[in-house]
């Protein structure tokens, strides 16, 4: 019974794959998936960091600014916002097809 | 380490000075030798490596001329026929990091990566780097890029900062990662062994329920294998993307 269902599964896989590669015969059977894996798994663990790392940027920057010229909310609060949206915008292009 | 019923996680961060008294007196710290450490692997392990120069080479060539391919087609397919001039500082950063985060979790050892000043120190390597080359390379149309083309004139206020802003997270973003990830490892790794300590102080349940911890600790040292090779992976794709877009006229 098991291997008589192990046996149809087999068949059926490699019919399945017979008619992607007819449908698609440019497609690179199986390579590189190691370095996609690993790719993948990377752009993942990017993602968080990036958008922190905008928002890290602004506030410093923003802070800086203020301690320097002594005006003290009204940078912190334009480059808050300015580098939120460059946290957003990294992550943007780390995603974009 | 565990005292009595306290957690110090964070203990095994702290900088001592090594080596008795010369150590003591150059302010030499861990850290710095587990870099000389990491680099004289990396070194011996090539030099040895590639020492007999077989043409079918042995098991220990053939893994330094992967090591060497690997990285080698890294930087040239991501830079182009320019990463070949990079391929040595790839090269250098990938298993320098690779070394620090895997010597690191050997006992009584430090993971230098693990510093956030260390890690600072590569990402504005990188960044200065890429800097200097954008410059070089594309001369002013480099502050070009800080304006996305085909936006219009008057959203400009809004966007130049935000891309000033974006290409300054890099170093930031590149540091962060690659401490965070180490420091939140070590500290996993820190806290099960305290509860197995802890555990096992309870008597004989304790003594039971201690394995659960020691179980959870083999598993996370396997993904600390994966988050260290991973994590030097990043940072050197990274100074290659960073190096593409320097390059790119």
């Amino acid at each position: 019974m098991g291997k008589e269902t192990d046996s149809s599964r087999h068949a059926f896989d490699k019919r399945l794959k017979q008619a992607m590669d007819r449908n698609n015969p440019n497609r690179p059977a199986e390579a590189g998936s190691q370095g996609n894996d690993m790719t993948t798994v990377g752009t993942v663990l990017r993602a968080g960091t990036e958008m922190v790392a905008g928002l890290v940027v602004g506030v410093a920057m923003g802070w800086g600014l203020d301690r320097w010229l002594g005006c003290r909310p009204v940078f912190l609060i334009l480059f808050s916002l300015l580098g939120g949206a460059a946290g957003v915008l990294n992550v943007w292009r780390l995603v974009r097809p | 380490m565990a005292a009595g019923s306290t957690i110090d996680a964070l203990g095994q961060f702290e900088l001592h000075p090594v080596l008795g008294g010369l150590g003591e007196a150059l302010r030499f710290s861990q850290s710095p030798l587990m870099m000389i450490v990491a680099s004289v692997a990396v070194l011996a392990f090539l030099y040895v490596g590639m020492r007999p120069k077989a043409v079918v080479p042995g098991r220990l060539q053939a893994a330094a001329e992967i090591c060497y391919d690997f990285i080698h087609n890294m930087a040239v397919d991501t830079i182009g026929p320019e990463g070949r001039a990079f391929f040595p500082f790839v090269f250098t950063l990938f298993f320098f990091i690779l070394a620090g985060n895997y010597l690191g979790l050997l006992p009584f050892s430090f993971a230098f990566t693990s510093h956030v000043a260390v890690t600072v120190a590569l990402a504005l390597m990188v960044f200065v780097l890429s800097v200097i080359v954008s410059l070089k390379v594309q001369g002013a149309k480099f502050f070009a890029h800080f304006m996305p083309a085909g936006a219009p004139m008057a959203l400009a206020p809004l966007l130049v900062p935000i891309e000033i802003l974006s290409f300054l997270s890099r170093p930031v973003s590149l540091s962060i990662r690659l401490f965070a990830n180490m420091v939140a490892g070590h500290v996993m790794l820190e806290m099960f062994a305290a509860f197995t300590i802890m555990l096992a102080g309870l008597g004989l349940i304790g003594d039971a329920l201690a394995v659960g911890p020691v179980v959870i600790n083999v598993a996370l040292m396997a993904l600390e294998l994966l988050v260290g090779a991973l994590q030097a992976y990043v940072f050197a794709i990274l100074t290659c993307i960073y190096l593409r877009e320097a390059v790119a006229h």
